[in-house]
């Protein structure tokens, strides 16, 4: 089992590229990285704030308008079931939407900057 | 009319009462069995998981191998405790619709980690929540704080745990004896370090697996026997709950828990924020995140995470409500106050009192939370152990110079430690309420974590003096006022009823504490005399949103 000088292990964790600070700074004043950024923010930011205020509305709505939420829509089901299962809905379907979102806008920008980056890495280690 | 009614319908209840518990001593056998086939398979898994840990990122980080579904089983299995699964479905059971409210909140909280910290968290840290608030921060005092909160979080949702495995299994299996209760609360402590020990992150993710498996099995069969007495008709099931539960139309709508008062309105909502935001603060949920390949494998993870943990929380409903209009507030209340043994009950008795099906479902459903209780605190060892090893010891105590096999050594003595010292203070605790400790937990992570991971991964003027603020701010913040609250002292069900310092009205410190992190972080940023490390910063922004040199 022991070996005079082990090699060192591709593939595990200290394996990856790791590029410089310089190149670090060079992605992140380029446009190509501020569009990723742009399109990360503008879907992730105003997505928590809504999904925040809307769980929100619902703890003050069951907090403060129990005759509202009292009401029966149909049989022994009142507005209040009926809000709590939409929030299992709109979870669900935000969780959905941003995966769709990421798949679509997100991974194929992140994936040409990285590939971009060990390229240049690769060639300025010489190898 | 009513109350002799009521008289009636509670003195009936109570003779099924004395066969229901009967029947919990006389099948007290089964449980222990089942119990013990889970106890002895997940050793066998743990054993087997221990071989192929070789290095420092098999022990912390399960080799980063796993799936995106089985990750996503795993953190459902590390997030579903016995607070969720036996507390939730009781809380539905004694006070209706406010239960269910209740358990709106940890679902949605996950759309906080889908959404802004899974991913970046996973691409820029490599095995706890201290890699990423330190990485553009002095490392010593950051590595420190954020040690310390991991495991001030951890050791008190721990302590929850490990209290409540006492109360559970002297109520399952009829241990009364302080020697019974302690020695499970032992058993329990025992397990954990074993686990965590021997198997490290593999081991780990496979006990909550397997936990994950059991529990939506059983919760599943319980729903669909539940809703098959009611023909599936789901208006049926509300209204004989309502009937049942003697508040009529009331049991249905939401106040019954939370609406007292005042006073009590404003505790929920100070709940509900610490719980949304919470989560994606708790250390032994983040460092779940790298026990996958990518950052597109964690987000698989918690969008599966999302789906079973949803899916198990409509099934509380059933079992919730299924418990008050099949077996009563009076049976629950007589073998539990809080309600804690509704969903065993439920289960005895939609298998029929004094029947074998019912004493099976029984067994089954009691060593579902034995399990659940087991796969929850060997994920909070693992991570207590792993942020004391990695951040405090190889990066504060030895500077960096420790090798990864003294790091991981560090790490099992500390899972030892942590563990005979947890298993000290459950045992100290076994007659505390200590229930409100888990909101305690999310308070902190909500307060102190969150806060200082949002501004690391999104704000670049952020700097080590307000990392800092916002860490000992936040958690400062959260347990002096839980400590000067009715959790503690001041009322019957306070974990000292007997003494009376509480001058903070609220039980949950949320509402205030949350905010002061936030805003001590950015103060600390604004009040700081060395600049922002710009080029630290470039290095994480673009490695937390393209994975570029992830580990």
């Amino acid at each position: 089992m022991a070996t005079d000088a082990p090699p060192p292990r591709a593939g595990t964790d200290a394996g990856a590229v790791q590029p410089t600070t310089e190149a670090f700074v060079e992605v992140q004043q380029s446009a190509q990285f501020g569009e990723l950024r742009r399109t990360y923010r503008s879907f992730a930011f105003p997505l928590t704030v809504g999904f925040t205020v809307w769980y929100l509305l619902y703890v003050l709505l069951s907090n403060y308008a129990g005759g509202f939420m009292g009401t029966k829509v149909f049989g022994n089901v009142n507005v209040a079931l009926v809000f709590g299962l939409a929030q299992f809905a709109t979870t669900f379907l935000i969780a959905w939407l941003y995966s769709r979102h990421a798949a679509a806008k997100l991974d194929p920008k992140a994936e040409a900057i990285r590939s971009r980056m060990a390229a240049e890495s690769r060639m300025e280690a010489g190898a | 009319m009513t109350d002799t009614l009521h008289q009636l319908a509670a003195s009936g209840d109570a003779t099924l009462h004395l066969g229901a518990s009967s029947a919990t001593s006389e099948h007290r056998g089964l449980i222990i069995s089942l119990f013990a086939a889970f106890v002895i398979a997940t050793l066998f898994i743990t054993v087997w998981a221990g071989r192929q840990t070789k290095d420092a990122a098999d022990f912390y980080a399960g080799g980063r191998q796993f799936t995106g579904f089985q990750n996503g089983l795993a953190i459902s299995g590390d997030y579903m405790s016995a607070a969720s699964f036996l507390g939730i479905a009781g809380a539905i059971a004694l006070y209706g619709y406010d239960g269910f409210l209740y358990s709106i909140g940890f679902l949605v909280a996950w759309l906080v980690a889908l959404l802004l910290v899974a991913e970046p968290l996973r691409n820029s840290g490599r095995f706890t929540m201290g890699d990423v608030l330190a990485y553009r921060m002095r490392q010593r005092p950051v590595r420190t704080a954020a040690g310390t909160s991991t495991i001030v979080v951890s050791i008190f949702y721990l302590l929850a745990q490990m209290a409540g495995a006492g109360v559970l299994v002297s109520l399952l299996l009829g241990i009364t004896s302080d020697g019974g209760k302690i020695a499970i609360v032992a058993l329990v402590g025992v397990l954990m370090i074993l686990y965590v020990t021997i198997g490290g992150m593999k081991g780990t993710t496979w006990v909550q697996m397997v936990k994950a498996v059991l529990l939506i099995a059983g919760t599943l069969l319980i729903t669909f026997l539940v809703l098959w007495k009611f023909d599936f008709n789901v208006s049926q099931l509300l209204g004989t709950a309502a009937e049942r539960s003697g508040r009529g139309a009331q049991f249905l709508e939401p106040g019954l828990k939370y609406g007292v008062d005042g006073m009590t309105k404003l505790d929920f909502l100070s709940l509900g924020i610490a719980l949304v935001l919470g989560t994606a603060g708790l250390p032994h949920i983040l460092i779940r995140f790298y026990t996958v390949p990518t950052a597109q494998a964690a987000r698989k993870s918690v969008n599966w995470a999302i789906g079973i943990i949803g899916a198990f929380y409509l099934m509380t409903i059933a079992l919730g409500f299924g418990a008050a209009a099949l077996v009563g507030p009076e049976e629950i209340k007589a073998s539990n106050p809080a309600g804690n043994t509704a969903a065993p009950l439920l289960a005895l008795h939609v298998g029929g009192v004094d029947s074998a099906g019912g004493a099976i479902l029984l067994a089954v459903i009691s060593a579902v939370a034995f399990a659940t209780i087991l796969a929850v605190v060997a994920g909070l060892t693992l991570a207590s152990s792993s942020s004391f090893a990695h951040d405090i010891y190889a990066n504060v105590i030895r500077k960096g110079q420790a090798d990864e096999k003294e790091e991981v050594r560090a790490a099992r003595w500390a899972t030892v430690f942590i563990g005979v010292v947890s298993i000290a203070l459950g045992a100290m605790a076994r007659d505390l309420n200590v229930a409100g400790l888990v909101a305690l937990a999310f308070a902190v992570a909500a307060s102190a974590n969150l806060p200082t991971i949002l501004y690391s991964l999104f704000w670049k003027r952020f700097t080590t003096r307000g990392a800092l603020w916002s860490i000992y701010g936040g958690l400062t913040a959260s347990v002096t006022l839980v400590l000067f609250s009715p959790v503690v002292s001041g009322k019957a069900s306070s974990m000292f009823p007997d003494a009376d310092f509480a001058w903070f009205p609220l039980s949950n410190p949320g509402i205030i504490s949350i905010p002061l992190g936030f805003l001590l972080g950015w103060l600390g940023s604004l009040l700081s005399k060395d600049e922002p490390d710009t080029g630290k910063y470039a290095e994480l922004e673009v490695k937390s949103l393209t994975g570029i040199g992830a580990h």
